[in-house]
This record gives C-alpha cells, structure tokens and sequence, in this order.
C-alpha cells in the first residue's frame, strides 16, 4: 500500500494554486501538509481525494493511477473536510449508524467509545457544541475504518484534552499501518511525521 | 445493495422527521388550487371544465417548490462529497435521492389531489383518471427537476434559476396528463395518453440521472 | 511564472480563420438582406387571401428557421465542448445564445404581428408560436446559466448539460404542443401554411434565409472574438495578481 503523487499542479477559476507538488506515502507514515492561506492546502487533499481533478499530474495508489479504479481507491480511504457531513436532525448514533451502514462496515459502538460520544450519542446532533459535532464526525474514521485518512483541520474547535485524545489515535491508526495525510496550522508535535510546505513549493515555482 | 437501502432509509427518515416542509407544500398545493375558484368564479361547469389542468398546473407547481430540497442540504453540510467517495456511483446516488423525494414529497401530493379535485367538481372518472396520470407521469417531474437541482445546487438564489430550467422541459407532461383526464371525462380511452406518459418517464429514467450527476460532479469540484 | 496560462486561452487558429471571414460576411449579408427585402417586399405578388401582409413572412420565416438551427449548434458545440474539452466550443454556444434568442424573439413579434390581421388577435395558441414561446424560455434558462456561475469553466460545462437535456427535449415538446394544439383546435384558426409556395415567393424567401445566416456569422464573429478578448484580459489580470 502506497500514496504517491507526482507534479500535481491545481488551477481554480484560472488562478494557479499550486505548481510542481510531488508526494509520497507510505505505511506508518504521517505527511503532515503546512502553509499558509490559500497556499493550497485544502485543494491538495480534495485532490488526493479524488473530489478534485488536479489540472495536471497524476495520483497512484498501489501503483496505479487513481483516475483508472476510483472505486478501489476510495474503499482505502477516509476524508474528514471541513464541513461535519452530519445530519442535525439525526443523533450521533445515527448519523455514524448511516455512514458504516453506508460503506458497509459496522463499528459503531468502537467509534463512540473512542471519541467518548456515549453519553451524548442519542441526543439531535443540533443541540451539540462545535468541538462535540466535530468529535462525532471524527467518529466517522473508525465506525468506517480504512488504511489512508485525509485528514483537512481535523482538530479545529477541539479543546487541549480531545486534541490528545484524537493525538493518541492518530499515532495508534499509524502504528498499526496505516498512513495519514493531515492539514492543520496547530503543531500536533506527532512522532513519525514528514512535513510538505506548500509556501516552499511555491517560492520554488516563481 | 446495503448502500442503496440505507440512503434510501436516511433519505426518508429525515423526511419525515423535517415533516414541516412537506406541510407547507401540501398547504401550498391546496392554497393555489383554491385560488381558481376564487379568480374564475365559482360556477361548477367551468370548474369541472378547468379542473384537470388547475390540478395538473398546482401539482407541478407544489413539485417545484420540493426540489431544492434533493440536494442542496447534503451539497451545504458536505455530505454528498462523502456520499461520493462511498460505493455508490454517484449516478446511483442520485437515482435513490429522486426516489425517495418522490415518495415522500411528490406522492403525498397524489394523495390528496382526489379531494381537491372533487372540490372542483371534476367527474369520478376523471378523478381516477388524475390519479393514474399524476402515478405514471409524476416521476419526470422528480426526475428532470433532480437536473434542474443538481446543476443549482451550488449556487445563491438558486431558486429562481431552478424554476426557469425545469418549467419548459415540463410542458410535456403537462399536456399528456391533462389530456389523459380530459379523454376520461369524455368517455374516450385514456391508455394511450398514460403510454405516453410512462414513455416519457422511461425515457427520463434513461437521461436523468447521469445528467444530474454530471451536474453534481461539478457542483462539487 | 512556471506555467503559461495563455495556452488555456488562445485559439489563434479560429480567430484566424474568423478574421479571414469576417469582411466577407459583412458584405454578404447586406447584399443578401437587401436582395431578399427587395425581392420580397416588392416584386413577389400579394396573396390572394391575405394581402400585403403575406410579406411578413420574409422577416418571420427564416427568423424562425434560424432559431431552431442556432439552438441545434449550440447543442452541438456544447457537445464538443464537453467531449474534447476545447474552449471555443464553449465560447462558441455561448455566443451563440443570445443571437438565437433574438431570432426566436423577432419570430415571435413577426408572427404575432401577421396573425393581427389574419386570426383578429395578436396572440393566438397556434402550435409554432407556442412552440416558439418555449424555446425563447429555453434560450432564457441557458443565458442564466452562464451568467449564474462565477466560475467561467465550471458555467460551460453546466450550460453544455443543460442545452444538451433541452435539445432531447425539443422533439418532445414540439410533439407534444402541436398534439395539445390538434385536441383544441379552434375552428377559425387558419394555418400558416397557404397555398402550395411558389417560386416568385420561395426565391426571396430563401434568399432572406441565407442573409439571417450570414447576419448570424457575422455577429457571432464579433461575439466570440469578445469573449476570447475578455478571457484573455482574465488571464493577465490573474497573472498580475500572482506575481
């Protein structure tokens, strides 16, 4: 199992975003892309989660390019964007009910308990606090499990403790060979991480 | 298959738990109908005569209003960028959206067309008749209005664009589900208009989907 | 910069082809419109039945023709556009719409204004007209797609899916509307048919047809060089901006 991304070059509404941008991942390991806003970080990872086309530049799991078997691709893969992807007039349970139901998976109650949502999981997702609507979306990575996670800002509105908490989890996903690519402007201090600065890269291409 | 029922299910579920949405289009639908009578005076041979299209016209109009509501909630809280990186084709994704929008926002508009329509003194046989056309061609309404939402989506203001796209590719429907009621009214055969109909939401079938999910892709990107 | 960005946006090829035309065009179309106008207003004979209002038809007819023709070339080019990715294809059936429109709209003043004094109302819900009437809404729908989106690339492709669904649609909704038409029928509608055309009449009628064509050519042109100019200031405002 193996990432690589070879010069992914991204232009939205004809504004070059990025240039030249070569990755590579492999198991056990954690990129963790920094830069600072609008550099690209987002268009990056939607890249390498097959939600955006990159304008040139190819990406290859295993090996082969993704844009021949996305289906392949994308059982490996778990994205966790910006947005909460939850339904507020479903409860927690509910909402992670639908997604492992969804990709056929089913580990629901691993996932509460790992993000320590039980107490709050039969509540309308509505009612809940940013940082808990955040958790219950995390969730998601194990009620659905697989070897990538694309991980944009996953730690935004979480406070000191759950930021250790999805910490240890991180470092134990990866432990366990699986691979993560993650964009945050917080320093996590991670052991195991290689770091991609998409401002380097693109001082590079001027 | 386990995909497809538990979108299906979530999509019904939330349905019905936002049952306030489909309140307001049923009082929709019963308001604008009402409204007829009120313009065109409350003599029951020009209702009866006018019945079936009023019906048609306030049931395609009640449609429109539900759209937006195919995509657009999943498309704002990112959802459907994660329904996509699922097993499902995204054609397949919105093929199970436009069918439980039609149950749950399009068929119990159906349901309570008999009453109205008895309230515009439309003949028993057209009532059945209403009900066999709205049932067969009702579908192209979900389905080319699914087009119509998809390639909005992303969009502010979308609403009014969205009636814009979607009205004129309804014409066709109209017309074969206001003439199969008014062939039954008139003791002719009605089957051939609603073969029309169904043709037309065979042929929807066929088209709709991957042009809604090539409009989807977009929309995302 | 690293990348040039013109080659996005630089079809020297059909501007030098559309450069090359253009003087023609604008040449031939006064000299087919002034042809056909003349032919058409005052050599062809008056009809029996309807008079000098039968010259109408050399405005209304070939207005008529042309947009039905202009939506089908949008539609294929919109289908080339999506196919092979090339940007004039978009360009083009977006320059295209709002001439077309104008076509449908000066069928549809034209034919309300001959059925005046044929039918005794300005508007009568003849089949054509009716027909006429919706592709004008067509047309509408299509020029609010392009201008609902900020992102230009992201506009084609959505206004390409929509005049593509519109053109599968446009045989059913003629179907559609000339059967509604046949079930209503009135009976002192007059079709616009008339006796079986003659030559005197069908030479300038043609002749008319050919001029709104090149009347077409000639603006597209000048549209699509717009266009292009317009993304080219695009591109150099954006290129500014980065560096």
């Amino acid at each position: 199992m193996s990432l690589y991304a070879q010069s992914l070059t991204c232009i939205r509404q004809d504004r070059l975003i990025f240039n030249a941008v070569d990755l590579s991942l492999n198991p056990g390991e954690i990129l963790w892309v920094k830069g600072r806003n609008g550099s690209g970080k987002t268009s990056l990872l939607r890249i390498l989660a097959c939600l955006l086309k990159p304008a040139t530049g190819i990406v290859s799991w295993n090996g082969t390019d993704i844009e021949e078997d996305p289906e392949h691709y994308k059982e490996n893969l778990q994205y966790v964007g910006h947005q909460d992807a939850l339904k507020m007039a479903m409860s927690a349970r509910e909402n992670l009910e639908f997604w492992s139901d969804y990709t056929e998976n089913s580990t629901v109650d691993q996932a509460l308990d790992a993000f320590q949502l039980q107490p709050i999981a039969d509540h309308p997702t509505q009612i809940l606090s940013a940082g808990q609507k955040k958790r219950s979306n995390l969730a998601r990575l194990i009620a659905c499990p697989a070897p990538l996670w694309i991980l944009d800002e996953p730690v935004s509105s979480l406070d000191t403790d759950y930021i250790g908490l999805f910490k240890d989890l991180l470092e134990k996903h990866v432990r366990n060979g699986g691979m993560a690519l993650l964009a945050t402007h917080q320093d996590l201090s991670l052991s195991r991480v290689r770091q991609l600065d998409l401002n380097q890269i693109s001082e590079v291409a001027r | 298959m386990r995909s497809f029922l538990a979108l299906l299910k979530r999509d019904m579920l939330l349905a019905y738990r936002q049952g306030s949405a489909l309140t307001m289009t049923l009082s929709f639908f019963v308001i604008a109908v009402t409204l007829f009578p009120l313009g065109v005076g409350p003599e029951l041979n020009v209702l009866a005569r006018i019945g079936p299209g009023v019906l048609w016209v306030g049931a395609l109009l009640a449609c429109l209003l539900t759209l937006d509501r195919i995509f657009q909630a999943d498309f704002e809280d990112g959802t459907l960028e994660q329904l996509m990186l699922g097993p499902l084709s995204i054609e397949f994704i919105v093929l199970t959206k436009i069918i439980a929008h039609w149950v749950m926002s399009v068929l119990p508009l159906i349901a309570i067309t008999p009453i109205l329509a008895i309230s515009l003194n439309v003949h028993a046989d057209g009532i059945w008749a209403m009900i066999f056309s709205l049932l067969i061609g009702s579908p192209v309404l979900s389905l080319i209005g699914a087009v119509g939402a998809a390639l909005t989506v992303a969009m502010r203001r979308g609403g009014v664009l969205l009636s814009l796209l979607v009205l004129p590719l309804y014409i066709p429907v109209l017309i074969f589900g206001v003439a199969s009621v008014e062939a039954a009214v008139a003791l002719m055969p009605m089957a051939p208009h609603l073969m029309l109909l169904g043709g037309l939401s065979l042929g929807a079938l066929v088209v709709c989907p991957f042009a809604a999910a090539a409009a989807l892709r977009l929309a995302v990107e | 910069m690293a990348i040039d960005l013109h080659k996005y946006a630089n079809p020297t090829r059909f501007l030098r082809i559309a450069n090359a035309i253009f003087p023609w065009s604008i040449v031939t179309t006064v000299v087919l419109l002034a042809t056909g106008l003349y032919l058409g207003l005052f050599v062809s004979p008056a009809d029996y039945q309807q008079g000098e209002t039968v010259r109408i038809m050399f405005v209304h007819v070939p207005a008529a023709w042309m947009a039905m023709s202009v939506y089908s070339m949008m539609a294929v080019s919109s289908a080339a556009g999506l196919i092979w990715k090339h940007p004039v294809a978009d360009l083009s059936a977006k320059a295209a719409a709002p001439i077309g429109a104008c076509f449908t709209f000066l069928a549809l003043v034209t034919g309300s204004l001959w059925g005046q004094p044929m039918w005794g109302a300005y508007w009568v819900w003849d089949a054509r007209l009716t027909s006429m009437l919706i592709l004008l809404f067509l047309y509408l729908g299509y020029m609010a797609v392009w201008g609902s989106f900020e992102d230009q690339s992201k506009a084609a492709k959505a206004a390409a899916i929509l005049v593509l669904i519109g053109a599968i649609n446009i045989p059913i909704i003629k179907f559609s509307v000339d059967w509604w038409n046949t079930l209503h029928q009135p009976a002192s509608v007059a079709t616009m048919d008339g006796p079986k055309i003659h030559s005197s009449i069908l030479t300038p009628l043609l002749i008319m047809g050919l001029g709104y064509t090149s009347l077409f050519v000639t603006i597209f042109i000048i549209r699509v060089r717009t266009e292009i100019l317009g993304r080219r200031l695009r591109m150099l405002r954006v290129n500014q901006l980065q560096e």
